[in-house]
């Protein structure tokens, strides 16, 4: 469906990258660009919209070629049909939600469609709302409507759900699923969360100094890089008690201070305000469902 | 003691005018500054921006040259178009229109530039063309901007001497305007006529920006 190859110099925070990319997506596939940020991750989005000429390549899109350096080809964004998800959304600030949509219909009279779109994003009743008036949840489902209200033939999530807190998150995540599953819409998405590539794409590429070092489905493309069996957190030491023969730490992890034992070996040059890391085997954990909903059950604690 | 009002009502008319030329001109200019990108940028943005350093005599000095009858670009004019801009109307509004600009230029062209450049992205994708994304996008998201241009274009027109005084003279009725007239009533000694001038300026030009600050305090800040 699509067929990308493009090479693009970049001038990042961390000094010169080439971006050199060659991949292929499938119709239906949901493909995630994961890196740090600064690798090209967007910048590769924003060639395949248009936004961005790249150095050299070509991008073919169900047989269309919308771009090849050789040929001198560069079909303009308005012409890809292309859904363009931003990382600050572009909402259009002077117009309602409904207007936000309408104007980006192909057909102004497929009133419709942006009715269906409002109801399947559940944000029918905000539709007369400007985009200032939304919380950021609300926001970005605007945004993803938008996005398919020209019905793209693919879509391009930038870095989506980044401004979001953790449970607006995780909605999303949930609704960008089932808008894939409902449209089968081709979509390629940038993410430096580990999650959500996990969650989404059934696809994932790594891309590290502008390559593209490992392709697959997720679960095997970090088995053996990120997941492995042992629980492993590094933390700030905040106290050392000492009780007879061993040592109770409090170690900072995160945003929370955990208890731990330690041997006076282990303790040998270990002082407060250092970094450690705690690692355990994981061979048996005890797995508990967290309830979202908090006051109906106690959490259990830690 | 009647006062003669035409002055008053040329001015306000020389205003009028020059800000709707302005408009018309200011937009597309201010959107090409801030959007463009081509080699001559800085001496075009100078250009916009001169009128800001240069005594206003020294422009209508040489707006003067250039359009005299006695000078190829004048006398083409006189020719082709039967437009003879020095002493008449139309000259002064060419004058003002080139000594308001960078009044005009430079809110758009800053309010262009602080739009996030999503926005603009983000409508292309959509199938907007630039057109349409000017017209529908880029330009109601800087109302603020638009209305400081107007409103400052109108009051430093109304304000001008200068270079009214090199192209126009005084022509009563024709370019003789409020400014100017004030000066000649204190040259003649007759200080309450100029005083009668002097004070509808004040307060015509206190009004308009008391009321944009007033209705609008964000509208002055690209300034």
């Amino acid at each position: 469906m699509l067929e990308l190859s493009l090479r693009k110099h970049l001038h990042t925070a961390e000094g010169n990258v080439t971006l050199n990319l060659e991949f292929e997506v499938e119709t239906g596939q949901f493909l995630t660009l994961f890196g740090r940020s600064g690798v090209g991750k967007t910048t590769c989005l924003r060639c395949i919209a248009g936004l961005t000429e790249p150095d050299h390549g070509r991008i073919v899109v169900g047989g269309e070629v919308w771009f090849d350096r050789n040929r001198r080809i560069n079909v303009p964004p308005q012409k890809r049909g292309v859904g363009f998800v931003f990382q600050d959304y572009a909402l259009f600030p002077n117009l309602s939600v409904r207007e936000n949509l309408h104007i980006a219909l192909a057909d102004p009279k497929d009133e419709h469609y942006v009715d269906e779109l409002l109801n399947l994003m559940g944000i029918k009743e905000l539709e007369r709302r400007l985009p200032a008036t939304l919380s950021g949840g609300q926001q970005q489902r605007v945004a993803l409507a938008r996005a398919l209200a020209r019905r793209p033939r693919l879509l391009l999530l930038d870095e989506p759900l980044s401004a979001l807190d953790g449970e607006t998150r995780l909605r999303l995540q949930n609704e960008i699923l089932g808008i894939h599953r409902h449209l089968h819409m081709t979509t390629l998405m940038v993410s430096h969360d580990l999650g959500e590539v996990y969650r989404l794409s059934n696809q994932v590429i790594v891309i590290e100094g502008g390559q593209a070092v490992v392709r697959g489905r997720p679960a095997e493309v970090f088995s053996n890089r990120r997941i492995s069996g042992k629980f492993q957190f590094t933390g700030e030491v905040l106290a050392i008690d000492r009780n007879d023969v061993v040592f109770t730490l409090s170690i900072l992890i995160g945003n929370r201070v955990v208890q731990v034992i330690a041997t006076a070996q282990e303790m040998q040059d270990i002082q407060v305000g250092d970094t450690v890391m705690l690692v355990s085997k994981a061979f048996n954990p005890i797995v508990m469902k967290v309830d979202r909903n908090p006051g109906r059950t106690s959490r259990p604690s830690s | 003691m009647a006062y003669d009002w035409q002055p008053l009502i040329l001015t306000l008319k020389l205003a009028t005018v020059t800000t709707a030329i302005l408009i018309l001109i200011g937009v597309p200019l201010g959107y090409w500054l801030a959007f463009g990108r081509f080699r001559l940028k800085a001496v075009v943005e100078t250009l916009v921006a001169m009128p800001l350093v240069l005594p206003p005599s020294v422009l209508g000095f040489y707006l003067l040259l250039a359009f005299s009858p006695k000078n190829a670009f004048g006398r083409f004019l006189d020719d082709t178009l039967g437009l003879r801009l020095v002493f008449s109307f139309e000259g002064l509004v060419v004058a003002s229109v080139l000594f308001s600009m960078p009044f005009m230029v430079h809110p758009v062209q800053s309010g262009f530039q602080n739009l996030p450049r999503s926005l603009m992205e983000a409508a292309y994708t959509l199938g907007l063309s630039k057109w349409q994304t000017l017209i529908r996008i880029l330009l109601p998201n800087i109302k603020p901007s638009l209305l400081a241009g107007v409103v400052i274009s109108f009051a430093h027109t109304i304000g001008e001497f200068g270079v009214v005084l090199m192209m126009g003279g005084s022509i009563p009725g024709v370019t003789k305007v409020a400014s100017i007239a004030i000066y000649d009533e204190v040259e003649s000694l007759n200080y309450s006529a100029a005083n009668f001038y002097a004070f509808i300026l004040f307060a015509v030009s206190f009004s308009i920006l008391l009321a944009v600050f007033f209705f609008n305090k964000r509208a002055l800040r690209p300034l």
